[in-house]
């Protein structure tokens, strides 16, 4: 194993780290230990999180906002808690602007709908432009796709460079005064490309189009401060950053959540009921229709947390001392094309790239039976292949508790791949 | 799962390359992408050649070659026999370890009796076969066949 890791700057102390993840001890295919490089689909979840959870179900297990007895309020307590952390996380000027979801496709498609049934200003028709980008996962294509589909309104989208960058030339042609909303990601969960936030929220401000980012890859990586930001809304995901799956967060700015729509009805998003009309409770309860998922909802509070006390920033600049050695080792192996950024500028931790022909497939496959866990396929981000004309890529994906010698295992792993299928 | 004769049907894939047909099919496999375009031609009800392109993993490539080894010259009833036997196989989630019987029907097909613990991996190694099926119910107009057929493509 190479040693060409040693003096890396910046890096946590990840055999202290790793101890909170009991799953990082397993043992795979006769003796190999696991690497776990599939991080972009999803996080491993320290014991903490683990804890909460528990800790839920064995001693407050109620349901929420209802009920007079010392469960319920305890519950009601701890999801109500768990929403005040992660609106510190975000730094939301108010707890009320942060909606719980089952995940950032929920968050993304609530935002098409609030804007499909709103009234103006905010109503998306045919006479509207929606605007998205070429490297979006499907989550923030499709529902808006839908929401086109619908209302007649137009879909447009920025095209990318051959390195993996937002092609940002045409953003006076792209968004212009039609333009209702421009929905993008903050990073891209294929190429790891962070995208120019300022330059995007600046154009649609300029032709009053709102403007929703999809953190999903952004949240659990980096200081995610939506004021910074300057969105209108801004989507991501629990089990990406710790936290458990079925659990989701749409922040928006209070104004808007105040004067726009409900999308799903039930129970708790109301504040009156008669058999002839409703109306309803304010934000964010407004968008939380049925029995909420609590019990997610406390882990998420958890993950939040964990990671604050460790510290976004620290968390950001190991996974940035991991990326720059990982594509530096990457880049030595022959045959080896990353699809996207090739330098750690501007970019995240996952790293996607093709192995001369081999199909990805086979990687993943013989990178598995080393132990080494990579996500292969389209990444439910098909058009960033079609664009690099590529059906696939092999993906390696970091987080905090990854290390050098976990880059060393993925390197010495392609090369096994590439002598097996030479 | 990686057997040999696989990798050798990658490297070498037989009969590769769109020849002329009685009628074209292009099956993907949405989950990873894998792609193929495949034609089929009969003269009466014998199979007279089966020629495809396509891209994928090593096992859908293999799988292709593979049957275009299996199935070119066989009449339809006896392609068929073999093609319900390698979907028995490749459904029998890695439980059917192919006896005497089985081999005589598939031939090289059993290397990718391994294939069949893999779930992810089960459709690769049924593409071309399901676009055969689809391909050849087009050539000869079998409604009939229609039905499963569509059902199939959906889980591929």
């Amino acid at each position: 194993m190479t040693q060409s890791h040693q003096g890396l700057s910046g890096l946590l102390d990840t055999e202290a780290i790793r101890k909170d993840f009991p799953v990082l001890d397993r043992v795979l295919h006769d003796g190999k230990r696991l690497v776990y490089l599939d991080n972009a689909a999803t996080s491993q979840k320290p014991r903490q999180v683990l804890d909460a959870l528990t800790g839920y179900y064995e001693r407050h297990n109620a349901n929420v906002h209802r009920g007079v007895h010392v469960l319920a309020e305890e519950a009601t307590a701890l999801y109500e808690g768990a929403r005040d952390k992660v609106a510190a996380f975000v730094n939301a000027p108010s707890r009320d602007e942060v909606i719980f979801t089952k995940n950032a496709s929920e968050s993304l498609n609530l935002v098409a709908n609030m804007l499909g049934w709103a009234e103006e200003p905010y109503r998306v028709d045919h006479d509207t432009e929606v605007v998205i980008t070429e490297m979006e996962h499907h989550s923030n294509i499709v529902p808006w796709q839908l929401l086109s589909q619908r209302t007649g309104a137009k879909l447009k989208w920025f095209g990318l460079t051959d390195d993996g960058r937002l092609d940002l030339s045409t953003i006076e042609e792209t968004i212009t005064e039609k333009t209702k909303i421009v929905s993008f990601t903050l990073v891209s969960n294929i190429m790891g490309t962070i995208n120019p936030v300022e330059a995007i929220v600046r154009r649609a401000q300029d032709v009053g189009a709102l403007v929703c980012v999809d953190a999903s890859q952004a949240a659990p990586h980096m200081v995610l401060d939506v004021q910074e930001l300057g969105a209108d809304f801004v989507a991501f995901t629990g089990h990406k950053m710790c936290g458990p799956t079925g659990i989701g967060v749409l922040w928006g700015r209070q104004e808007l959540l105040e004067d726009l729509p409900p999308f799903l009805g039930g129970g708790e998003m109301i504040e009156t009921v008669s058999m002839h009309s409703s109306t309803y409770a304010p934000a964010p309860h407004k968008f939380e229709a049925g029995t909420p998922p609590i019990a997610q909802a406390v882990g998420l509070g958890a993950a939040v947390d964990y990671l604050a006390s460790i510290g976004m920033e620290r968390i950001a600049q190991h996974e940035h001392a991991i990326t720059e050695y990982a594509v530096r080792r990457l880049l030595e192996v022959p045959d080896l094309r990353i699809i996207g950024p090739s330098t750690a500028e501007d970019r995240g931790a996952a790293i996607s790239f093709t192995l001369g022909d081999i199909h990805p497939h086979d990687v993943g496959q013989v990178l598995d039976e080393q132990g080494i866990a990579v996500r292969v396929g389209h990444h439910c981000a098909r058009p960033v292949c079609l664009r690099y004309g590529i059906p696939a890529t092999t993906r390696a994906s970091f987080y905090l508790y990854s290390t050098p010698a976990e880059v060393d295992a993925l390197v010495d792993g392609l090369e096994h791949v590439r002598n097996f299928f030479g | 799962m990686y057997q040999d004769v696989i990798l050798d049907h990658y490297k070498n894939p037989h009969g590769r390359g769109l020849r002329d047909g009685d009628a074209e099919v292009h099956h993907v496999n949405p989950t990873c992408g894998d792609e193929i375009t495949l034609r089929v031609r009969y003269e009466g009800s014998r199979v007279a050649d089966v020629s495809y392109e396509g891209q994928g993993c090593s096992i859908s490539q293999a799988s292709a070659s593979v049957l275009n080894d299996l199935l070119v010259g066989k009449e339809l009833a006896e392609a068929r026999r073999i093609q319900d036997t390698f979907l028995e196989l490749m459904q029998s989630k890695g439980r059917i370890e192919p006896d005497d019987a089985m081999e005589e029907v598939l031939e090289d097909a059993v290397a990718f009796a391994g294939v069949s613990k893999y779930p992810a991996r089960v459709k690769c190694a049924l593409l071309s076969w399901m676009a055969w099926k689809d391909a050849t119910a087009q050539a000869l107009g079998e409604a009939a066949d229609a039905e499963p057929d569509d059902a199939e493509r959906k889980t591929a």
